[in-house]
């Protein structure tokens, strides 16, 4: 009895949910295609770490009211951008964009990247610059080499 | 020589990690900065709380210094600032305006009795889009706008003696010479 209750309740929600899904008319689907793109672009700033698309917040339910209407009235994706950042600045942006306050967060990494690479050439130039291993080392390293394969040999033919 | 010296070049480098990480520790992630600084207060034209058949513009205001408080009954921080703002109302240092933010109006009348009235004239926001013109996200939000209708200061988060004493009345100060 309460699996045919279930059942009739599922089919009813299906029923609806199809009915509204026919009725909204394409150019709505199209609109709703885009928004959620831009608001996943989008940061909520009361839970600073969810996008506009995502957030419960009432704030984010107030901007996605605001940025639909902006949509509507024929503004474009960029418009709809400025128009945040005029009011909330760079921080509803996902992704910052390049100018000089933001340098350090665009190039940094790389700047990091190019130091360290500077730093491991200056290393291996000066090692080079010192010369090949002394004879002493190389005679080191060679037996103590044979002895490892050696020892390699061993491991592999003893039975597993 | 230069061996010696050698190992001071990581630790300087700890030590300016180390500066950044402290100052990011002790900074505030949900205090955004607001583009509004030094920009014009965006316009809005409101009822009134007190009276809805009349509205409040920003233009009204040109002229002087003055606080755009924005809060709601449904609030909890806000009672935490309102017995400052009461008692800089009691000084008449710098009028202060209410922006009643998303909020019912019997409701917001009803908190006002309850806790004293500092507002000037209050405006209801009851949409949230005056709010969003402003930038606001986590009321209360205090704005210092000077004679010119530039926004000169923005207080996020509810006001403490310190931040208003140290920082808003200096400012008040110096823009109504």
């Amino acid at each position: 009895m309460r699996q045919a209750v279930f059942a009739v309740a599922l089919g009813a929600i299906c029923l609806v949910a199809a009915a509204a899904a026919i009725s909204a008319p394409a150019s709505d689907l199209v609109l709703d295609v885009r928004l959620k793109k831009l608001e996943n672009e989008l940061r909520c700033l009361v839970c600073q770490n969810q996008t506009l698309a995502d957030s419960n917040a009432e704030l984010a339910a107030d901007l996605r009211r605001e940025v639909r209407e902006l949509a509507l009235a024929g503004r474009s994706d960029d418009e709809i951008r400025a128009y945040l950042v005029a009011r909330y600045g760079d921080f509803v942006l996902y992704d910052p964009p390049v100018k000089p306050v933001t340098w350090m967060l665009w190039f940094g990494p790389f700047a990091l990247l190019s130091g360290g690479a500077l730093v491991w050439w200056i290393v291996l130039r000066r090692r080079e610059r010192r010369g090949p291993p002394s004879a002493a080392t190389a005679t080191a390293d060679t037996s103590a080499a044979m002895r490892a394969r050696k020892l390699l040999d061993d491991e592999s033919d003893a039975p597993a | 020589m230069m061996k010696r010296w050698r190992w001071s070049i990581p630790f300087a480098i700890f030590v300016v990690l180390l500066v950044f990480l402290w100052i990011g520790l002790g900074r505030d992630p949900s205090v955004v900065p607001s583009p509004l600084l030094g920009k014009p207060a965006p316009a809005f034209r409101l009822a009134q709380l007190h009276k809805p058949g009349e509205r409040l513009q920003n233009e009204d205001l040109k002229g002087q210094v003055w606080l755009l408080n924005v809060w709601a009954s449904w609030c909890v921080s806000c009672r935490t600032e309102h017995p400052l703002l009461v008692q800089l109302a009691k000084t008449h240092l710098v009028p202060v305006y209410g922006l009643d933010y998303k909020d019912k109006p019997e409701q917001a009348l009803a908190w006002l009795v309850q806790n004293g009235d500092p507002y000037t004239a209050s405006i209801v926001d009851a949409d949230g889009r005056v709010g969003i013109d402003y930038g606001v996200y986590g009321v209360p939000e205090t704005f210092l706008i000077d004679k010119a209708g530039i926004v000169r200061y923005k207080q996020i988060g509810p006001l403490t003696a310190e931040t208003l004493n140290e920082k808003i009345l200096p400012l008040v100060r110096e823009l109504q010479k």
